[in-house]
């Protein structure tokens, strides 16, 4: 074979599908790149924070002397110096119109709201004399009392903002009788209640860490005529309008610059006290700065993630169908409202009735605001809390009915030929195929025998238990059409941008407005523009996060970089494309109509003649033999509005063992067919699958962070909030099944947060099922042994059946309120070596 | 995590670093292996005036065999000690509970000697220490040495028989040649300190137990030797009923910590389950 006839197979083979691996991989496994914290300006200070060790409290007095006369200390900042120039900290989703939300300074002036707020900033010449001189830094508090546990702050009788005069930021609600989507709740539960079925349960979703893998850094110079910001953000874009809005910088002079960014999972969606901190500082010095935080500042003061109660009533009719749902949630905010805060519980209101066709459905939020820290976005944000509950919830009605649990969410879920299909929420799901994505699944998983397995175990009275769980989500990302986000009152529209510059040489530069940071988006879209342009894979040049190269961009977050910002490189490419048109058939001497575009080529219909894309954007750049009137340039820029979300949705199924004895899990096998729409590829998709299932296996059995009755919180190392290894984890069988996406010209939908969005409640069912039969119908996150042990000493306590079955589910004490175990709130007493 | 200044110095001799001890009285603080000390030193929980490295001193190195004696030297790593059959073969215990201790790149700095001066009471050597009775030798100020059985070493939480300007030298254990072992670490993630720990060492005799010794991890704010249970399996079949009634005192004088891992109640009932796995894994049964 001639090396022109392999150049031609190759092109034919296309590149969206292929499991390539990852051009940015090379730098970033390596280290040879640009993490903020490797960035050295000439000149440049280090910043130390000073915090708050008080979850309340009000500042009577800072001295700052002794810092200041500290070996290479240049500044000495408090909230009082910067008062006027610091910007704030914004919530962009106040989600009803008399939302409370309590002013977030990023270093506070007077009033501490929780542990780890910033009261004062040391910057010096080195990263270790700002650490010595911070410890100097003497402040003075007056402590108030704290509220620091989420049904206490309802009652309303200790503040977290005592100016606000209630802890209830807002109550938001969707009702489908109202909006004209279902019946009544109310109606579904009565008839229910008098001939049918209700569950009724209470869940927990406790509060967790992003812990992503790269500590935040930000570096600000401010010396330029722009001033320049390096940030380990996901949101540049949304940082640079921000930080204009709220510090009165125009905007034209904000660079805001995401270089390489280790990682993120929502925890980087925020704009952070620590960068308005630092751009603040640089500024009032006048000379570069870096603030880089540790892994403990990281835990105690990035956002958390989750942190609800979750109140369902279900209703069905007594062959099974599902009738009604009712969702009472109470979300804790933490002490301050982040960028998209009260509006993630809300993210989960169309996703709690899932893929189930119920009548009527009823959805409330109240948002609280507590003493602790504040929470927002983590990997899948309201939806693995509503896929959770939903997924319980399925499960218990099986139990209740004494069926197989798959049996009754395949009576109640939306059949193939359904779609499209309108949901008792109001969302219409385009395409899906749940029949073919659990029959995979069951047979990749072995069901059947496994089933036998765990009849033989209880048979025996095996002191390991087998317990399988299901979990059949769909999910809604792709954030998402501007104008829904205008009905749900979000201060920014939902679309994204992109540009392709078509270099002299042939080469291509992508520019798109999303920021990735670790996901792997200049491979997969240098795979897509490879097709799209004909041109190979290597001449794709991929630029981004940076707000002066790719100068709009809604950022990355919400699953939604290829179903969106893909979209608009493809559209940019199209305009490329037809642009390139004109100027091959000037060059072809042809009419444009009789151009045909294939492979890279423009080819004459019915002829052999043709010119490659690189050849027209030679042509181009000379401009010697353009048409008339063609401006010499193929560049496009387009921006891509979607009409819908994406709705993935997948079949997880999930084996534990159960050590008796001691309550001690083991995951025995995980399989999770997942319908994503069209693969770009398959490499990365795994990776995202693999990953999002750790952590959602995470939140079921290993973390959780926890606060002690001071509001002092006692995860705050890795010693004691237990991120798991791979040691922790078991080797996935994932799979596929495709139903492209109607909304997506690529047929792509979202998978950035699947895996996490789906394996929780696979790993709880599973826990459950095991030992469902020693009396344990709940084991409350995460599963821990202790709690595993207690809940089936407490379920052996209750000695039948039919006592079991009355205990009032609401209650205190009942057996899904953790029992034996003390709650999460009040298990802190005591922390770790 | 940057640590307060502090000075450096690396003593070449036991007996410079005891003098450099006494010279520097409570400002100071060794460094063996640094896998407590430095994130002690990086929290700020500890500021040293100076460091005391024992790393480049050889006669605090490697296992050796005295008579009817395993010893080993204080900076011996975790990875050493695996890696020696000496160990293996007299001390088998001691190597079933290393192997369970954080991860590889933590064994290979960490120390036996940093890890019982540590004494934190949730660490895997002290236990297997205790049950092997292990003899640990002191160096003093004045150039003196002493010995101390491992039951009067470990005093409290964090603190042992090592005094102020005092150093370990040396572990000495009787070998236990022939003896099973087994170490049951009860931990949620992979990388987690015990949350109990039971260390378990059998010798048999005709298919029952001719002697046995336990220690237990966790279960008190030192490690601690379950002596009621070992008199109870002296001359037991290695049956699970057998085994199951003689480890029931097994809590008798434990006193464990309640934490977010568990209560002391749930700890007590992990250390009857543990307790059992562990001798019957150590008689091979
Ligand atoms: C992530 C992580 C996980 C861990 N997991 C485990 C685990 O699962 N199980 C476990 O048992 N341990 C665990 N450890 C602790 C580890 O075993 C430590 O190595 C050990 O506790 C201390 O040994 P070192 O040699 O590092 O001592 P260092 O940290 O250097 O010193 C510890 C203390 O002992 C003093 N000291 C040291 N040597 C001497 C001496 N010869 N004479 C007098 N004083 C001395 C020091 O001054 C210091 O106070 C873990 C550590 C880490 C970082």
């Amino acid at each position: 074979m001639t090396i022109t006839e392999d150049r031609a197979a190759d092109a034919a083979t296309p590149e969206i599908g292929r499991a390539r691996t990852r051009k940015e991989d090379a730098r970033l496994i390596t280290g040879r790149t640009r993490w903020t914290d490797n960035i050295q300006l000439p000149g440049m200070l280090h910043l130390a924070m000073v915090r708050s060790p008080f979850a309340h409290a009000t500042i009577t007095a800072i001295n700052t002397d002794e810092a200041r006369k500290a070996p290479g200390v240049v500044g000495v900042v408090t909230g009082a110096d910067i008062k006027d120039v610091q910007g704030a900290v914004a919530n962009a989703w106040p989600i009803t119109a008399d939302q409370k939300t309590p002013d977030h300074l990023p270093v506070v002036v007077e009033h501490v709201a929780c542990a780890g707020e910033i009261v004062a900033v040391v910057a010096a010449r080195t990263a270790a004399e700002a650490r010595d001189a911070a410890e100097l830094v003497d402040v003075d508090y007056d402590e108030l009392p704290a509220v620091l546990d989420l049904k206490e702050a309802v009652k309303d009788e200790v503040l977290a903002h005592p100016a606000l005069g209630t802890n209830t930021s807002a109550v938001w609600t969707l009702d489908s009788a109202a909006q004209g989507s279902g019946t009544d709740v109310e109606d579904e539960i009565a008839a229910a209640r008098s001939d049918g079925v209700v569950i009724e349960r209470e869940f927990r979703q406790q509060r967790l860490i992003p812990a992503f893998m790269e500590p935040r850094s930000t570096v600000c110079d401010p010396t330029g005529e722009q001033m320049t910001v390096w940030t380990s953000t996901q949101v540049p874009h949304i940082l640079r309008f921000l930080v204009a809005a709220t510090t009165g910088i125009p905007e034209s002079k904000v660079r805001i610059i995401a270089p390489d960014v280790g990682g993120g999972f929502g925890g980087k969606l925020q704009t952070t006290p620590e960068e308005f901190a630092t751009i603040a500082v640089a500024r009032r010095l006048g000379k570069p700065c870096k603030y880089t935080e540790t892994r403990s500042e990281s835990l105690l003061s990035g956002h958390h993630g989750r942190d609800q109660w979750q109140k369902l009533t279900l209703s069905a009719r007594k062959d099974g169908t599902v009738t009604g749902l009712k969702v009472e949630l109470l979300a804790d905010l933490g002490a301050y409202i982040g960028v998209v805060g009260g509006g993630v519980p809300v993210l989960g209101a169309w996703m709690f009735n899932s893929i189930y066709k119920f009548a009527a459905y009823h959805f409330t939020v109240r948002t609280m605001l507590t003493n602790k820290t504040w929470v927002d976005a983590y990997r899948g944000a309201g939806r693995p809390e509503a896929t959770f509950a939903i997924e319980r919830m399925m499960d218990e009605l099986a139990a209740e009915l004494g069926r197989d649990p798959l049996e009754v969410r395949e009576q109640n879920w939306i059949t193939h030929d359904e779609f499209p299909f309108t949901s008792v929420a109001g969302m219409t799901y385009d395409t899906g195929n749940y029949e073919a994505a659990t029959a995979k699944a069951k047979a990749l998983f072995g069901y059947d025998e496994l089933r036998a397995e765990q009849r033989r175990r209880r048979e025996s009275k095996d002191p390991v238990q087998l317990g399988i769980g299901i979990s059949t989500f769909t999910e809604m990302c792709g954030l998402a059409p501007s104008r829904i986000l205008g009905t749900l009152n979000y201060g920014a529209g939902g679309w994204e941008s992109a540009s392709i510059r078509m270099l002299a040489t042939g080469k291509v530069e992508v520019l798109t407005g999303v920021s990735p940071h670790g996901q792997g988006h200049e491979t997969a879209w240098s795979q897509i523009v490879a097709d799209r342009l004909g041109v190979p894979f290597e001449d794709v040049e991929v630029l981004h996060g940076d707000t002066q190269i790719s100068s709009k961009g809604m950022d990355t977050y919400g699953s939604r970089s290829l179903v969106v910002g893909a979209e608009a490189v493809v559209r940019a490419a199209d305009k490329v494309i037809d642009k390139a048109k004109v100027v091959a058939a000037h060059l072809l001497e042809a009419s444009v109509d009789d151009i045909e575009f294939t492979a890279g080529k423009f080819g004459v219909k019915g002829t052999d003649k043709g010119v490659t894309m690189p050849e027209v954007a030679l042509a181009t750049w000379t401009g010697h033999n353009l048409p008339d009137g063609v401006e010499p340039s193929l560049d496009a820029d387009a921006t891509f509005d979607p009409e819908n979300f994406s709705f993935p949705h997948g079949t997880h199924l999930c084996a534990m063992e159960v050590d008796t004895e001691t309550g001690a899990t083991s995951m025995r096998k995980y399989v999770c067919v997942d319908d994503i729409g069209t693969i770009i590829n398959p490499l990365i998709v795994e990776g995202q699958v693999h990953g999002g299932l750790v952590q959602g296996i995470a939140q079921a059995l290993w973390e959780g962070a926890e606060y002690d009755d001071q509001g002092t919180l006692v995860t705050g190392s890795f010693v004691d909030y237990t991120l798991p290894t791979s040691a922790d984890t078991i080797s996935f069988v994932t799979d596929h099944t495709t139903s492209p996406s109607t909304y997506t010209a690529l047929g792509t939908k979202g998978v950035g947060e699947a895996g996490a969005i789906a394996s929780t409640p696979a790993v709880v069912n599973a826990i459950v099922d095991a030992v469902r039969p020693l009396g344990v119908d709940d084991v409350v996150m995460p599963c821990t042994p202790e709690r595993v042990w207690k809940a089936i000493q407490a379920g052996r306590a209750v000695s039948t059946e039919g006592d079991r079955d009355a205990q009032p589910h609401f209650d205190e004490g009942a057996p899904n309120q953790d029992p034996g175990a003390a709650s999460p709130e009040s298990t802190s007493d005591g922390s770790q070596s | 995590m940057i640590p307060a200044q502090f000075d450096y110095l690396a003593p070449t001799s036991v007996a410079d670093a005891v003098a450099a001890l006494a010279e520097h009285g409570d400002e100071a603080k060794v460094l063996a292996g640094g896998q407590s000390l430095l994130p002690i030193l990086r929290m700020r929980l500890n500021a040293p005036g100076v460091v005391i490295d024992l790393g480049r001193i050889p006669e605090l190195q490697g296992v050796s065999e005295d008579g009817d004696h395993l010893v080993i030297g204080a900076m011996t790593t975790y990875a050493a000690v695996l890696a020696s059959e000496a160990v293996t073969t007299h001390a088998a215990l001691l190597s079933k509970a290393i192997a369970t201790v954080a991860d590889p790149q933590i064994r290979h700095r960490g120390t036996v000697g940093g890890a019982l001066v540590h004494a934190d009471p949730a660490g895997d050597v002290g236990a297997p220490a205790l049950a092997l009775g292990a003899e640990l030798v002191i160096a003093g100020a004045d150039g003196s040495t002493r010995t101390v059985a491992a039951e009067d070493f470990f005093e409290d939480l964090f603190a042992t028989a090592v005094g102020e300007g005092e150093l370990l030298t040396q572990i000495r254990i009787p070998k236990h040649t022939g003896w099973g072992a087994h170490y049951e670490k009860f931990v949620r993630v992979s990388h987690q300190w015990s949350i109990v720990g039971v260390a378990a060492t059998v010798r048999s005799e005709g298919g029952s137990i001719a002697e046995a010794r336990v220690g237990l991890t966790n279960m008190g704010s030192t490690p601690l030797r379950a002596r009621s249970v070992e008199e109870a399996l002296v001359g037991q079949p290695a049956t699970d009923e057998a085994v199951r009634a003689a480890v029931a005192s097994v809590n008798d004088g434990t006193n464990p910590p309640s934490d977010l891992n568990g209560d002391a109640d749930y700890r007590k009932h992990l250390a009857t389950v543990l307790t059992r796995r562990a001798v019957l894994a150590a008689a091979g049964a």
